[in-house]
């Protein structure tokens, strides 16, 4: 089992009486790139979120890098400085400016010397394609550029794993291009990754897994050419009928 | 009004001792209120307990309570002069924090607990308008609680309750003006006061007199909080 970098076993969740996941049972693997898609309100983004606890499980056991999730305190903050996490509403830091942002971290939680982390800012500011925008506050940014800016933020602390949830929900048309172009990129890289999302043909071209939910529960999993040329189950039928026309 | 030349001296001196208590009580009431906004927004159960039953007492208690009971509980703690604030560099700004007689001390420390309370929940109110992402993008980069709050959330909800802090400034200076009733000498209020019970001056002119000492202070503060709104608002 050591192989696997993210393990869930039997992971449930409730909000109040709606059992949000049930029974979920998933390994993700080292440099695996897992694209989890299904109706909304189907559990997809508290899978998500539960990876690195921001929201907690209520039975079952999640292990990261072969190890249990802890409890709140530094032990959690530290294992999730190992957890990059995008999020639908970026979720920049408003008062901050971009460099800032992807400095904040490594400052911060990694004790990094400004110059250094500042450094690292710039090389990821440029990879993802907005170092000029280093010095603007993130309301001056399209809504293309502010996820690429917290797609930087999240891989300045250098993480073994990346969440995305739903990072193109909240993006104009034209702007979900872009972003999906750095995460395939990511994922060519060898980043071991969780998306949730709507775009099908990321999860074609770019995904090793996909996994389908509903009713929170984990229906099917398969390769993207498997899933998507032949789902097993009704559900999936049913949904895919209606995402691809 | 000539009662306003003639006493020039008891008004300006009055008005500074006021000064000197709304300075140390508001520096007072802003630490200790942020600390107490923290613990009732922790993840800590008991620190949370602690931080709503403090905002529960001293919020609903009279001020004038909270007066009384400030100079017992220095007594019951062994302290009956509160000698531990005569803070040896502060005190040589604000002379009156060294002074023998402990009753300045004691209002200091009344009006900031009380006041405390009231800033506590200014805060919260604040952090209660950052948005809930802020502080969950924060958490997932794996900063601490006090990380968090330091670096992302303050710094955003100090915005949100600059206003709501000032008026509870505001309320503060203002009641300042009880702790001549509790033994502090020589506050504008008293040394108002004792012009017309000992020097039987007209009423009416003199607590002009004391108005305009008052409104020296919280005029200021209320524009500079007008700019600071305005600023705001341009800002977003």
């Amino acid at each position: 089992m050591a192989g696997h970098l993210i393990e869930l076993d039997s992971v449930h969740k409730w909000f109040g009486s709606l059992h949000v996941l049930s029974d979920v049972n998933l390994a993700v693997d080292r440099g695996e790139v897992v694209v989890v898609i299904g109706p909304s309100g189907s559990g997809k983004s508290t899978l998500c979120r539960v990876i690195n606890r921001l929201e907690p499980i209520d039975a079952g056991t999640i292990r990261f890098d072969g190890r249990v999730l802890p409890a709140e305190g530094r032990a959690l903050a530290k294992l999730r400085s190992e957890v990059g996490m995008v999020f639908q509403s970026f979720n920049l830091f408003a008062h901050l400016t971009i460099v800032d942002n992807v400095t904040l971290g490594p400052i911060k939680v990694r004790r990094e010397s400004r110059a250094e982390a500042r450094e690292r800012a710039m090389r990821l500011l440029d990879r993802v394609g907005i170092a000029d925008q280093a010095d603007k506050l993130p309301a001056q940014l399209s809504g293309g550029q502010q996820q690429r800016a917290a797609i930087a933020r999240a891989l300045a602390m250098q993480p073994k794993a990346m969440l995305f949830d739903e990072p193109t929900s909240a993006l104009d048309p034209e702007m979900v291009g872009e972003v999906l172009e750095v995460m395939t990129g990511l994922a060519a890289d060898g980043m071991t990754m969780i998306v949730v999302t709507h775009e099908m043909g990321f999860a074609r071209h770019a995904a090793h897994r996909v996994i389908f939910m509903a009713d929170g529960e984990l229906v099917e999993q398969a390769p993207p050419a498997e899933f998507f040329g032949n789902p097993r189950s009704a559900r999936a039928r049913d949904f895919l009928s209606k995402v691809l026309h | 009004m000539d009662v306003l030349v003639e006493n020039r001296e008891v008004f300006v001196s009055g008005f500074w001792v006021t000064f000197q208590i709304c300075v140390l009580s508001a520096t007072g009431a802003l630490i200790l209120g942020t600390l107490v906004a923290a613990m009732r927004i922790s993840p800590v159960a008991p620190l949370r307990w602690v931080g709503t039953a403090y905002v529960t007492v001293f919020r609903n208690l009279p001020l004038t309570i909270v007066f009384f009971m400030t100079g017992a509980a220095f007594a019951e703690l062994g302290a009956p002069n509160a000698d531990l604030l005569k803070i040896p560099g502060l005190s040589s700004v604000f002379t009156r924090l060294g002074i023998e007689l402990p009753y300045f001390r004691f209002a200091i420390v009344a009006l900031g607990v009380y006041t405390a309370a009231f800033v506590a929940e200014a805060i919260r109110s604040g952090v209660n308008a950052v948005p809930a992402g802020q502080a969950e993008a924060a958490r997932s980069l794996g900063l601490t609680f006090t990380q968090n709050l330091r670096y992302v959330v303050l710094p955003q909800a100090g915005k949100a309750a600059v206003v709501p802090l000032g008026s509870v400034i505001i309320a503060m200076i203002k009641n300042s003006a009880l702790a001549g009733a509790f033994g502090v000498t020589g506050e504008l209020f008293s040394n108002g006061s004792a012009l017309t019970s000992a020097g039987g001056y007209p009423i009416v002119p003199v607590f002009i007199g004391i108005s305009l000492g008052f409104l020296v202070m919280t005029v200021p503060l209320g524009l500079m909080l007008d700019r600071l709104e305005k600023r705001r608002a341009a800002g977003r």
